[in-house]
Order: C-alpha cells, then sequence, then structure tokens
C-alpha cells in the first residue's frame, strides 16, 4: 500500500494579527504548523500502513522553512518527505499549486503503484478548498472530498468505501483506487507516534525537490507567472459602529430589559 | 453577438429541490450586469429530471438556462457534474461565472476551473465590477477574518467565484417569468463514472436545522457555562419562532451538534433579529452574523468584542436577562403591556 498525502505548513491562524497602518500580517512570533486537516490526514495514511504494510509518502510545496513539517510528519510515521522548493514556485494561486502538486504525483505514480492521495479539506490560511479537488481533476482520479470515515479500503481489489459529509446527510460512496481524498479531522484521531518514529525523524532529512530537478516543470505553469488570480487590494474590514450598551448594574434586570425590548421593537424586525 | 458577456449562476439541485444560494447569486449577477455593458444573466443547471426548476430560475432573472438532463446525474458527483459544466464553458464562453460556497458547490466549482484553466476565488463576501478593468472584484476574508482581500482574475475566462449561502440578500422573485432552455448533452455514460454513491444517512432529523434560513437566531456561548443553558435560549428560541445556534466553543465541548455552529467554519447566517448570549464575539463568529438586521448582545463583560456589532447590548449575566426577557415577551403577549420603565 502507498499513501502520498499533501500537507502545508501554515501560520497558526488562531494568533494571527493585522497590522492596521500596513494591512499586512504580522508573522513574527506566530508559529507555524502543520494544517490541522492535513495532520489528520498522515494519520489515516499511517493507520492503513500499519493494517496493509507499504509506505507513506508526504509531499509539500513551500519554503524551505516547511522541511520542518515533513519532519513532523515522519514523527507522525511517514517514510519518506519532499519538499518541492524554488523561488520560481512563489505566489502560487490554487491552481498553479495543483499542477505542481499534480506533477509531483505523477512522478511518484512513474515510481510505482500509488493507492491513495490525501489532502486536508482546506488550508487554514486561506480557506479555499481548492487545491484537492484541483489534483484529482488533473490527474483524472476519483475525488470524494470532506472525507469522515473510511468504512473499506481494499488495496488488492482496488477499491474503497468513504463516508463523505454534505449538508443532507452523510454520503457513503464506493470508489476504485487510486482516489483522491479530502478529509475532515473525524477521518483519523491523531494519536502518539510510537518512540521507534519519532528516533528515526530526529535523523531524517527530507528530500527537495527545485523547479527543474527531477520534474521539469513549465515554467508558464508555476508561481505567479501560473496564476490566474492575484490580489487587488487586502485590508482590515472596517468595525461597525456599536449600538448602545446597558449595564444591568446600573438599571436592574427588568427596566433593561424593557428598553432592549423597546429597541428590538422600534427596529421593526420581528413581531415581538 | 461575440461582444456579450455572459454572467452564469450555477443553479444547484439536490433531489430536485434547488438549494436558495442559487437565487442569491442570480440577484448579485443581476446588480453585476448593470454595471458590465453587454452583460447577460444565464443560468447552468444539471441534474435527472430537473427541466422544472428552469422556470423558477427565469423568475429569479435569469434571461437563459443551460440544461444537461441526463440520469447519470440523477446524484451529485463530482466528474460527471465537471466534466458536463467544463464542456458548457468551453462551448458558450461565460464572462463570470458565480457558484455557491456550498458543500457541492466548493467541491465542484474548483474542479470547474481546474479542467477549463481559470482562476477562482473561494468564499466571498463582495462582489463588485472594478470601474476601470471592467473586471470582477471579488472580496474575501482571508487570515481566520482578520483580513480582507479583494482577488482580480485578469486574463484568464470566465472568472470563477464561490459566494457562501446567506451572505448576500435573497431577491423576490417576479409572478412570472419567461427564459429561454438550451438543452445539451451530458457525454458521458454511467460506466464511465468511478464513484458509486452507495447510500445516503441523514443527518439525526432532530439536529437537522436550517440557521441559515432562519428569520429568529438566539445563539449562545460559552458563558452558558454548562450545556443544560441551551434549554433557556430553546425557550426563548420558541418564544419568537427562532432556532437556536452556537458558536465553536461550545460545539466543540460536545454541547450543541455542529449544525447550529455560525461563524467562519459555520455557518453566515441573516436572520432579522439574532440575539448572543454569553458569545464573545471572536471575529471568526462576527464575520458570520453581521448580515443579521438586529444585534442583541448580551455578556457580562462590558468590554466583550461581540458589543462592536450589537446593535444594542445588555452587559449583565444571561441568567439574570434571559428569564426577564422571556417573562416580559409572555406579559405583553398576554396583554397586559410592558411594565412601565423606571428612570433613574
Ligand atoms: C481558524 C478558526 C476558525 C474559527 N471558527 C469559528 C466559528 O466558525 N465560529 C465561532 O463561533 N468560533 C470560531 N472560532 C473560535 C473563536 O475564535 C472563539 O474561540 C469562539 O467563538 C469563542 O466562543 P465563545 O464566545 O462561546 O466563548 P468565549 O470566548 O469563552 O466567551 C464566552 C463569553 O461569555 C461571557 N459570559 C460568561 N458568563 C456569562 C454569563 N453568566 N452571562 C453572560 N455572559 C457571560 C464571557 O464574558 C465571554 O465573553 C474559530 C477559531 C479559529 C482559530
Ligand atoms: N503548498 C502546498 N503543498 C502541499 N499541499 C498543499 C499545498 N497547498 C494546499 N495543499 C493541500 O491542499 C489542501 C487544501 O488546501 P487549500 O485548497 O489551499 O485550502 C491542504 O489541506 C493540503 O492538503
Amino acid at each position: 500500500m502507498h499513501a502520498i498525502v499533501a500537507i502545508k505548513q501554515v501560520p497558526d491562524t488562531s494568533n494571527v494579527r493585522i497590522n492596521p497602518e500596513t494591512g499586512t500580517l504580522i508573522r513574527e512570533g506566530v508559529p507555524a504548523i502543520i494544517n490541522p486537516y492535513d495532520a489528520h490526514a498522515v494519520e489515516l495514511a499511517v493507520r492503513l500502513k500499519r493494517q496493509f504494510g507499504g509506505k507513506v509518502t508526504v509531499i509539500t510545496m513551500g519554503p524551505p522553512k516547511a522541511s520542518e513539517a515533513l519532519v513532523e510528519c515522519a514523527e507522525q510515521g511517514a517514510d519518506r518527505g519532499i519538499l518541492i522548493s524554488d523561488r520560481k514556485f512563489s505566489a502560487a494561486d490554487t491552481l498553479a499549486t495543483s499542477y505542481v502538486l499534480a506533477r509531483t504525483i505523477e512522478a511518484l505514480m512513474a515510481e510505482g503503484p500509488v493507492d491513495l492521495l490525501l489532502f486536508g479539506k482546506q488550508a487554514i490560511d486561506g480557506d479555499t478548498a481548492q487545491v484537492g479537488p484541483g489534483v484529482a481533476t488533473r490527474l483524472g482520479l476519483p475525488l470524494i472530498s470532506y472525507a469522515v470515515g473510511v468504512e473499506s479500503f481494499d488495496p488488492i481489489a482496488r477499491t474503497g468505501v468513504v463516508h463523505r459529509r454534505t449538508e443532507r446527510g452523510i454520503e457513503v460512496l464506493q470508489t476504485t483506487l487510486p482516489a483522491l481524498l479530502t478529509v475532515e479531522k473525524e477521518i483519523a484521531a491523531i494519536e502518539r507516534a510510537p518512540l521507534a518514529d519519532v528516533i528515526r525523524a530526529a535523523q531524517y532529512t527530507p528530500e527537495v525537490w527545485s523547479a527543474s530537478e527531477p520534474v521539469a516543470f513549465d515554467v508558464a505553469k508555476i508561481g505567479i507567472k501560473g496564476s490566474p488570480t492575484i490580489v487587488g487590494k487586502a485590508y482590515t474590514p472596517p468595525p461597525k459602529k456599536a449600538g448602545a450598551a446597558v449595564k444591568v448594574a446600573e438599571k436592574g434586570v427588568a427596566s433593561t430589559v424593557t428598553e432592549a425590548l423597546a429597541k428590538v421593537k422600534a427596529a421593526g424586525v420581528v413581531k415581538i | 453577438m461575440s461582444d456579450t458577456k455572459r454572467i452564469w449562476v450555477l443553479i444547484e439541485q439536490e433531489e430536485g429541490k434547488a438549494h436558495p444560494v442559487s437565487w442569491e447569486l442570480l440577484g448579485a449577477a443581476q446588480r453585476l450586469a448593470a454595471e458590465l455593458p453587454g452583460a447577460v444573466v444565464e443560468g447552468v443547471l444539471l441534474g435527472d429530471g430537473v427541466e422544472g426548476i428552469a422556470a423558477e430560475a427565469y423568475r429569479y432573472g435569469a434571461t437563459k438556462v443551460y440544461l444537461i438532463d441526463d440520469p447519470v446525474l440523477n446524484v451529485y458527483r463530482n466528474a460527471p457534474y465537471a466534466y458536463g459544466i467544463a464542456n458548457l464553458v468551453k462551448k458558450y464562453t461565460p464572462e463570470i461565472f458565480l457558484v455557491g460556497a456550498t458543500t457541492l458547490g466548493r467541491d465542484l466549482a474548483s474542479a470547474i476551473a481546474t479542467r477549463v484553466a481559470t482562476g477562482l476565488t473561494a468564499d466571498c463576501t463582495e462582489l463588485a465590477i472594478d470601474p476601470d478593468k471592467h473586471i470582477l472584484a471579488a472580496t474575501r476574508p482571508t487570515f481566520g477574518g482578520n483580513l480582507m482581500a479583494t482577488i482580480l482574475c485578469k486574463t484568464q475566462r470566465p472568472q470563477m467565484a464561490t459566494v457562501r449561502p446567506r451572505v448576500l440578500p435573497s431577491p423576490t422573485p417576479a409572478e412570472t417569468g419567461a427564459g429561454e432552455l438550451v438543452r445539451e448533452p451530458l457525454g458521458m455514460t454511467e460506466a464511465d463514472v468511478a464513484v458509486k454513491l452507495l447510500k445516503v444517512i441523514p443527518t439525526d432529523s432532530g439536529e437537522q436545522v436550517d440557521i441559515e434560513y432562519a428569520d429568529v437566531i438566539v445563539a449562545g456561548g460559552r458563558g452558558l457555562g454548562a450545556p443544560e443553558g441551551f434549554k433557556l435560549l430553546e425557550e426563548l428560541a420558541e418564544l419568537l419562532g427562532g432556532v437556536v445556534g452556537a458558536s465553536r466553543a461550545v460545539v466543540d465541548a460536545g454541547w450543541i451538534n455542529v449544525s447550529r455552529q455560525i461563524g467562519q467554519t459555520g455557518k453566515t447566517v441573516r436572520p432579522k433579529l439574532f440575539i448572543a448570549a454569553g458569545i464573545s464575539g471572536a471575529i471568526q463568529h462576527r464575520v458570520g452574523i453581521t448580515g443579521s438586521d438586529f444585534i442583541l448582545a448580551i455578556n457580562s463583560d462590558p468590554n466583550a468584542p461581540i458589543f462592536s456589532v450589537a446593535d444594542y447590548g445588555i452587559v449583565g449575566d444571561l441568567y439574570e436577562v434571559l428569564p426577564e426577557l422571556i417573562n416580559q415577551i409572555k406579559a405583553q403577549r398576554a396583554g397586559h403591556g410592558a411594565p412601565e420603565v423606571a428612570h433613574a
């Protein structure tokens, strides 16, 4: 069994702050983490490896620092990490990113059979949820997005049954393998890694692929050149003017509530 | 007519029922069309036996509907839907293509954009036509709602965007409407589709509430202190004909089902009245509620950020305020009138 997981290192957005003057991110002191959904994807891959034997490869496109994230995946039990890194990749939008990841996966598929491709449901820095479906489309592989569980997985018969969450409920889908899944956190709870994996990871240095080696990427399709979208402007959302606030401690609860009800009524939005 | 600029909207349907976000997008498309010379608003509809939905789309302003009706499209699956629509895009070359940012829409839009190699902006909260460049300016929150970014797609076409349900107002449909139906074949058979739907396990019906389209929402957060606090919210919601919503903190704590979660990673709502009780109002929560007509916030901390978006705020303990609110509403309904306001 060979599973490939695409991961992204992202700033921990719960700690992100914006410089209100420049409208840019203050990155200092903001820890870089593995995109939370991706960590669960790695966990699923490692679990399947333990069950069926085989290997897990983790790939990421990003700056040299993103190598740290691959080492963390090795700690989690991944066997091989590939950092796809080159200045030429920078400022890629989702179309350019899916191109690079799809070509990388093709190169890995040329080395030997692959059963499963795993992506996070979305990356928390951009929340686009586009890269996984984009890669599946480029590779012409079945896509199951928002996967919450694997009911069955058979690398010999090359089929699997996957649960997917939608607005109307859980869809139970059968697919041929290889397939591409984008996963929710429920796909696999993260367990403590065995000590052997942690020790191995401490020695592990991920491979680095550039824009020309071992895959020669089409320069027109990568980075800013390969990105149809650009950011026109970025700004901090203007604060809304706050309405009045009354304090129960000052007016007592009965009259505070009466006043509030009167305000709601005056706004004429609902009949009380 | 080569200078016609088609603005397309995906008419999303499942089980023969159109998703209301489709109408919100047709409304937005008409506003964009008014700013773009030569623009026409058209719908794209796929499914199995769904022709009847086209008539609805005309009432919401579509002048034409492109229909692919085929048994393979009976249930939504990415590959045949993306294939069919990508072929329509290649044939009719729309200028702009809007899709709802639902589970289905996000899955689909990305596959279409990849097939036709164009730019797609996800989860937009605002759409406009750039007055100088005459292109779509799609604005979306990024980095957890801390930053707004306006995205442009300069050369590739169509310019694609997904928009979440309820971010845009719902238009009122015309009494009648007429348009042209353009049928196209799918060009794919069931044998070509690798993914099969075995069954759907419906969401527990008790939990399946349409909070996105509720007129009144009474939402609670960690300030409730315990899951039992939701009983009080339910009582108030029922009195007002509304539903109960929640912050992510209490969903994560397991106090209430995730279908109730409001905010960036939950649902966007735009009720007439939103009551927030014991919710601090973190940015990720606020982005989901700013479309509300009236926000009443109840929080014991006068500095809670929820007050910055509230139309009216009560600084106090929700366990004092909510029972009083319930009592006064009941008293007014019983015809006793409101108690006199005691002026200090
Ligand atoms: C990437 C990301 C995405 C997120 N997405 C969402 C999202 O979609 N939706 C969401 O809601 N959050 C989201 N969050 C979490 C968000 O940042 C907040 O942590 C969360 O909204 C806090 O929930 P809360 O207001 O219930 O809890 P708290 O922040 O703990 O606030 C509780 C409030 O209750 C008040 N209180 C306490 N006791 C009482 C009382 N007796 N009476 C009245 N008031 C009282 C307190 O003063 C306090 O303001 C997200 C975070 C991240 C990082
Ligand atoms: N630069 C990247 N390198 C590797 N994987 C990525 C990268 N960007 C996105 N992904 C994958 O695509 C998923 C969705 O990302 P996004 O479409 O940006 O929300 C992530 O959870 C990752 O699995």
